[in-house]
């Protein structure tokens, strides 16, 4: 129906909801608008996935006007198999967030709301874009009302994490785009196709990999510049941090497979051994940290680091196989791992976070000491998350399985011992979330507080089972999504695989 | 009968009536000007708004004027006789071109804003005089002089003309030590850096045998400038001049004083449109007169851009007042223009004009919102007045935010273009490493404007314990109100379409070289 122009409405419907939100203002049914709209990006988004041709590493979708002619600044829009599930698992959350705020979120709703529509649009455009200046708007103009979303619902020590959010994103961003700019000074277009094919010599390519690496290690996030996330995700409201853990750090992870590897292969190449070392640190030295912590959210956003950890680790591993076998064969599946993990992740998260939203809203604690015995009076609630939990340490038949399997399965080509601290997970993960669930689901009913408390209401169970719904389909029957990407991920390996050490 | 035999005899021998056509405007807003005057004389105090209608009519006709005043048709003559889209009258020292109507236009239409602006803080404090308009009136004029200058003794004349305007209006209120002590001290650092200009201009003149920019460009063509001491010496001077004449560190100490105790009104002057003709005059003298020593001012503008990115950022954050701190601010923004002109490429030169005239319509703003907030007595210039603006008046705290964003150089705000054309040109004339230090700056910088965006947005008013009469709505007219909320929306929709703009400077810097 939109075929011409679909990712555009995909961009700008949502924001043009968050901006009748802010005019029509907290008197007008607020909550209503915000899920007319939502709702219906995620159906129209829907065509991408059914419309999508699977065969061939193609931009689909595509749309193109000059935007800037005197910079030779385009509007370019497309999708690939890479970029598409994350347009999808995008619209889709967003819905959940604008329900699970329904009854919770009391001050200023409608600026609520419109903050997550508008923050919808631009991280649709991220994903979108196929000029570099385009991605890099989108990509920093979604830390406005990532802002403020933390700045005014968060918790009590909202504004220290919000403005380390901003600093930290911001710190990383600008020499990103420095590098764009270098690359346009050699390419002599913004176009991210043009960026892929132009020529670097060593150094600079060197120099534009450690920007991107500091761009895209801060947003997804990599040990050492996580320090930001564990901050923002507990001053964070609920909505805040499902969109930051199941969306906003899959663009760092998008951001390596679309700029580093195919823009500066040799630096990425040369310099793997530094983004597997920090990789491989996040997920056992992270999963340390996540046994020790105190707080529900703080454990999940440490969880989180130590997850994204495998995303990385699959995209790099690609380069001590080619270096150890000669040829890119077999790298697939790690790449392919990586990208699983990041939708799977996304499903994951959100649950987890959203669990712990359900909890804070009856408690008003995020402590881990004051709960126990929560599934007594919570059964159904109880089944949620230990299902999530069980998702989230890896087990077979849940999505968090397929991704990190296939990942470790890589690692193995290139190295004994890459995989086996890779395989760690498995136990740590496997011991901060089960003895989080011990801790507050299972055992006695710990105090009166805990004893009053009601099993999750409808609109409750409604968020959580569609998410379960998504977490079992991916663990059970990860083919279609693994088939949309696959030549996709074959391009990137191609092109990564590919020098560019030209004159 | 004699007498005229004489005056036909003597005419086409002395001199050609000169063309007056290209300075039409100029000779409008002088004529309109000394009108203002003498009708504010005749005013009683209840009448005043005569005078700023008038000054309103004057500027906007002058801006058609400008408009106007060059057709396709005569630039194309122009392009055909001379090369250039240009058109120079009396004896080549004044010129008109596309770069220079750019200007003006931006000028003129800043100074009406500024003047909107004005109006309910003047008339609050008893300063609402027509002396207010008519100065600012005669800055204007001086502003267009140094525009369209095309010899330095022109260039000269013009700034002289702003400057005694400015040094009146800082120190407009009489009886007020904190104005007094800064039109004190922009008098007598002005007039430092006058001399130092003007005795800059001298050696130049000496060795060149000119004052005329473009045979100064001329003669420098046949020798070797960068051995000539004479030169060199006389550049030095230039640059502390227009050094001091942006405020650039370490020529900056007047800024903050001078921005913080003027009054608002006339704050809200200084920090916009002679920027702009500041602009013109770096151009003029170093594009267009010193090309040929490109690689010695290049490599003062660097330092002097790295310290102002540096000390202007550093500084504002300690600031508690909001302005001082948008004089750091400043500082620091000066800082990215001369980036742009130091990569002596034409690309270049376009984005700090883009630069410089984007910067002015969001300063304007910023200072617009302090003059909406403040009251008589009262003039809320510190921080802490912002502290919930979102409570209060969450459609004018929604235009500060956008002002500070575009500060910062945030997308989709008109700051980040500026930014990312003048970083554009810098990593293009290959002085990474100074592009990079902007940017880290501007992280730094990015700091005291979230502070600002956080006390309007995530703190409560009712935490305030101070003047309980900030927490009464402002009052001011609809064409304020209207101003500002056009003033926020352009920074918004010139980020979103910032091309034409854009455009506009390429084309104009191309045509004017």
């Amino acid at each position: 129906m939109f075929e011409g122009n679909l990712l555009s409405i995909l961009i700008w419907l949502p924001i043009i909801g968050g901006l009748i939100l802010l005019f029509t203002g907290d008197k007008f049914a607020p909550r209503p608008i915000a899920f007319v709209f939502s709702v219906l990006t995620f159906l129209l988004s829907i065509p991408l996935w059914t419309d999508f041709n699977p065969v061939g590493h193609q931009m689909q979708f595509v749309e193109l006007a000059p935007w800037i002619e005197s910079f030779k600044i385009n509007y370019h829009l497309g999708v690939d198999g890479i970029s598409m599930p994350l347009i999808l698992l995008n619209t889709f959350i967003t819905v959940l967030i604008v329900i699970a705020g329904w009854e919770v979120i009391k001050h200023k709703p409608a600026q609520y709301m419109s903050a997550f529509l508008i923050m919808e649009g631009i991280i649709n455009g991220v994903f979108a874009a196929q000029d570099s200046i385009l991605f890099y708007v989108f990509f920093e103009a979604m830390l406005i009302p990532m802002f403020i979303v933390i700045g005014i619902w968060g918790g009590d020590n909202r504004i220290y994490a919000t403005i380390k959010f901003f600093l930290y994103t911001f710190f990383g961003s600008v020499f990103m785009l420095i590098s764009l700019v270098y690359m346009y000074s050699q390419a002599d277009s913004f176009a991210i196709a043009d960026f892929h094919t132009v020529k670097l010599g060593m150094t600079p390519q060197i120099l534009i990999f450690l920007s991107f690496l500091v761009a895209f290690g801060v947003k997804v996030p990599m040990w050492p510049v996580h320090t930001w996330l564990p901050d923002a995700h507990v001053q964070a409201p609920t909505g805040g941090s499902v969109i930051l853990a199941a969306v906003m750090l899959k663009i760092g992870g998008y951001g390596f497979l679309r700029f580093s590897l195919p823009m500066v292969p040799d630096a990425s190449s040369e310099l793997a051994w530094l983004v597997i070392f920090m990789s491989l640190t996040a997920i056992v030295y992270i999963g340390f940290i996540a046994l020790v912590q105190n707080d529900m959210k703080k454990l999940v956003a440490y969880s989180s680091i130590a997850h994204m950890g495998f995303v990385t680790l699959g995209f790099f591993v690609l380069f001590p196989i080619v270096a150890k076998t000669g040829s890119a064969e077999g790298t697939l599946l790690g790449l392919q791992g990586g990208m699983v993990q990041m939708m799977s992740h996304g499903f994951i998260s959100g649950a987890m976070f959203l669990c712990i939203g359900v909890l804070y809203d009856r408690m008003h604690t995020r402590e881990i000491t004051a709960y126990g015995g929560v599934s007594n009076r919570m059964p159904w609630f109880a089944g949620f998350f230990v299902l999530f939990a069980m998702a989230n340490t890896g087990l077979p038949g849940t999505s968090g399985f397929v991704g990190e399997f296939m990942v470790i399965l890589t690692s193995f080509k290139a190295n004994f011992w890459i995989a086996f601290l890779a395989a760690t997970t498995l136990i740590i993960g496997a011991a901060y979330t089960l003895w989080l669930v011990k801790r507050v689901i299972f055992g006695a009913v710990a105090n009166d507080n805990v004893a009053a408390l009601t099993d999750i209401n409808k609109r409750e169970t409604i968020i959580l089972a569609s998410l379960a719904f998504f977490v079992l389909l991916l663990g059970l029957w990860p083919e279609p999504l693994v088939h949309v990407m696959n030549d996709s991920l074959a391009h990137v390996i191609e092109q990564a695989t590919t020098s560019k050490l030209g004159n | 009968m004699l007498v005229s035999t004489i005056v036909a005899t003597l005419i086409p021998m002395q001199f050609a009536i000169p063309d007056f056509t290209p300075a039409i405007p100029e000779i409008f807003l002088l004529v309109g000007t000394c009108l203002v005057l003498l009708v504010d004389l005749f005013l009683k105090d209840s009448n005043r708004y005569v005078t700023y209608l008038l000054s309103q009519i004057v500027l906007l006709t002058t801006a058609v004027l400008v408009i106007s005043g060059m057709n396709d048709v005569n630039m194309a003559e122009a392009l055909q006789t001379t090369g250039k889209a240009s058109l120079t009258t009396f004896s080549d020292m004044f010129v008109l071109d596309p770069m220079s109507q750019v200007l003006k236009v931006s000028i003129l239409l800043i100074t009406v804003g500024v003047f909107v602006y004005s109006r309910p803080y003047l008339k609050t404090r008893q300063m609402y005089k027509g002396e207010y308009f008519t100065l600012g009136l005669f800055a204007v004029l001086g502003m267009m002089i140094m525009v369209s200058a095309k010899t330095m003794l022109i260039i000269y004349l013009g700034l002289e003309l702003l400057s005694l305007a400015m040094y009146a209006m800082v120190a407009f209120r009489r009886n007020d030590g904190r104005a007094s002590e800064a039109g004190m001290k922009y008098f007598v650092l002005g007039a430092i850096a006058s001399g130092m200009l003007l005795y800059g201009m001298s050696i130049i003149y000496g060795v060149t045998g000119s004052l005329h920019l473009d045979h100064i460009d001329n003669f420098m063509m046949g020798h070797d400038v960068m051995k000539n001491m004479g030169l060199l010496l006389g550049l030095s001077f230039i640059l502390v001049g227009l050094g001091f004449k942006l405020g650039v560190v370490p020529f900056h100490m007047w800024v903050p004083d001078v921005y913080d105790g003027s009054p608002t009104a006339v704050t809200l002057f200084l920090g916009t449109a002679p920027k702009i003709a500041a602009f013109a005059m770096m151009f003029r003298l170093l594009v267009e007169g010193l090309d040929e020593m490109l690689l010695g001012w290049q490599q003062i503008l660097s330092l002097l851009a790295a310290l102002s990115l540096f000390i202007g950022n550093i500084i504002a954050i300690a600031q508690t007042n909001i302005k001082r701190m948008l004089a750091y601010s400043t500082i620091s923004h000066m800082g990215f223009v001369l980036l742009g002109i130091l990569a002596g490429t034409e690309v270049g030169y376009a984005s700090s004009m883009f630069y410089i005239i984007t910067y002015s319509i969001v300063a304007m703003g910023a200072f617009g919102i302090i003059i909406l907030l403040s009251r008589d007595g009262y003039e809320a210039d510190r921080l802490i007045d912002l502290q919930g603006l979102s409570t209060r008046h969450p459609w004018y705290a929604f235009m500060m935010m956008l002002f500070l964003f575009s500060m910062a150089g945030v997308p989709p705000t008109v700051g980040f273009y500026a930014k990312l054309s003048v970083l554009k040109a810098v990593v293009g004339a290959e002085v990474v490493w100074l592009a990079v230090f902007a940017v880290v700056m501007s992280v730094i910088g990015a700091y005291y404007y979230l502070r600002a965006i956080k006390l309007m947005y995530f703190d409560q008013p009712d935490e305030f314990v101070g003047d309980e009469e900030l927490l009464v709505p402002a009052k001011s007219g609809f064409d304020f109100k209207l101003l500002l909320s056009v003033n926020g929306l352009s920074v918004l929709a010139l980020g979103i379409l910032p091309g034409a703009l854009m455009s506009l400077c390429v084309l104009a810097v191309e045509a004017s070289l």
